[in-house]
């Protein structure tokens, strides 16, 4: 019998950027937990992805599948100097704002809040787009996360120049150039194989 | 078909040993080898299954053709050729690039204030020719990447439906989504780096 997509069970859908928790609904069939190979379960890295419809998704093509997990991991979570934590998460939001991704701006507003406690700046970039104003260093990360973005690509040493007046160094600025480019990886995967839904209850 | 060896986004960028951006790089190792893996797991499986690696790399070309990223699209190109493509389907997706360029991201939201924010564009469909050319499983599959390429927030199941209806798998469809979510990370990697470089 032919693959066929799933219809989703009713929900609701987000219609606005939010910081909140949200759910993704598949709109492809995910292995089932009991099918999975050793080597499936294995590309997941993580063994709590197992109960992600998104990851169990993915792992259908499982070397593609650990091989992108082990560069997020290392673009995000590398702690040896460069860009701090926080605003890797703000290149991540800004670029899932700017390509209308809700569920990725969803998490990653969410780090980005957590790991800079500025919850105000966040929600308005969330609120008002990539160009709310959000001080100079943010709006340096964000202007050239959004100028790496857009298609075809709009960067370039007008945007290096304005990071290291904000006060990156190189290894920060391969740091934002790495965090936008993987979200253009991200979101159009989370944005092409399924929707987000509020939360229940 | 030939492994690639090089690190193919040191390649592209023209990053050599000791240099500056070798040192950044090298901050970042498993970013960088992993990013390497992912293009290998893509690109030069060791069980093509589902995807031929003919259509893996026309698929390549053309995405990185959409971003005017001419130096990488004659590198997937060239693989396209060496992976024994016609110099009709080498020339079908020239074709497809030239229809198909657009500017995004553009597209739409879900009722409601984001609607404010809603931008119209192009939905790709190759031309009568194009599409002889490339053959209807590709052709779904150039439609779809045109889709994510440059208006991600548009997708529905429809557009899934599409490329069953085409003869994809589910999991050869999963595979086409990898490969067209990798070379957006990619071809950006590529152009900040390259702008970097000529800045230090």
């Amino acid at each position: 019998m032919p693959d066929t997509i799933l219809v989703p069970p009713d929900h609701t859908a987000p219609a606005v950027f939010t910081r909140a928790q949200l759910e993704w609904l598949p709109w492809l069939e995910p292995l089932a937990v009991d099918a999975m190979t050793e080597r499936h379960v294995a590309s997941l890295v993580d063994a709590a992805r197992i109960k992600s419809p998104y990851f169990r998704l993915l792992a259908r093509d499982p070397d593609a599948l650990e091989a992108r997990t082990r560069t997020d991991k290392d673009i995000f979570y590398n702690a040896d100097g460069g860009l701090p934590r926080a605003e890797r998460e703000l290149a991540a939001a800004a670029t899932s704002r700017f390509n209308g991704c809700i569920y990725c701006a969803s998490v990653h507003a969410r780090h980005a809040a957590v790991y800079s406690k500025r919850e105000a700046d966040v929600q308005r970039l969330l609120d008002d787009g990539v160009t709310a104003e959000l001080g100079e260093r943010w709006n340096a990360i964000v202007a050239a996360s959004v100028a790496l973005s857009a298609t075809p690509i709009t960067f370039g040493p007008e945007h290096v120049d304005r990071l290291r007046r904000a006060g990156l160094d190189d290894l920060a600025i391969a740091d934002v150039i790495h965090a936008a480019a993987f979200f253009n990886w991200a979101n159009r995967l989370m944005l092409s194989l399924g929707e987000p839904a509020a939360a229940e209850g | 078909m030939p492994r690639t060896d090089a690190d193919v986004i040191d390649t592209l960028v023209g990053i050599v040993p000791g240099s500056p951006l070798d040192a950044i790089r090298a901050r970042r190792p498993e970013a960088r080898s992993q990013a390497q893996a992912t293009y290998r797991a893509l690109f030069e499986p060791d069980e093509p299954r589902d995807m031929t690696g003919a259509e893996r790399f026309a698929v390549g070309a053309f995405i990185a053709g959409l971003h005017g990223d001419r130096e990488t699209a004659a590198f997937y190109a060239e693989h396209l050729a060496a992976a024994g493509a016609t110099v009709t389907v080498c020339k079908a997706v020239d074709a497809a690039i030239a229809e198909a360029a657009a500017r995004g991201p553009y597209g739409h939201y879900p009722g409601g204030p984001l609607t404010r924010e809603n931008a119209d564009g192009p939905t790709y469909r190759p031309s009568a020719s194009t599409r002889g050319a490339l053959g209807p499983r590709l052709a779904a599959a150039f439609e779809h990447v045109h889709l994510l390429v440059f208006h991600p927030r548009d997708a529905q199941p429809a557009a899934l439906q599409a490329l069953l209806d085409a003869g994809w798998s589910t999991t050869a469809v999963v595979t086409l989504s990898q490969i067209t979510a990798f070379l957006s990370f990619q071809v950006r990697v590529l152009a900040g780096l390259r702008t970097l470089a000529g800045r230090t």
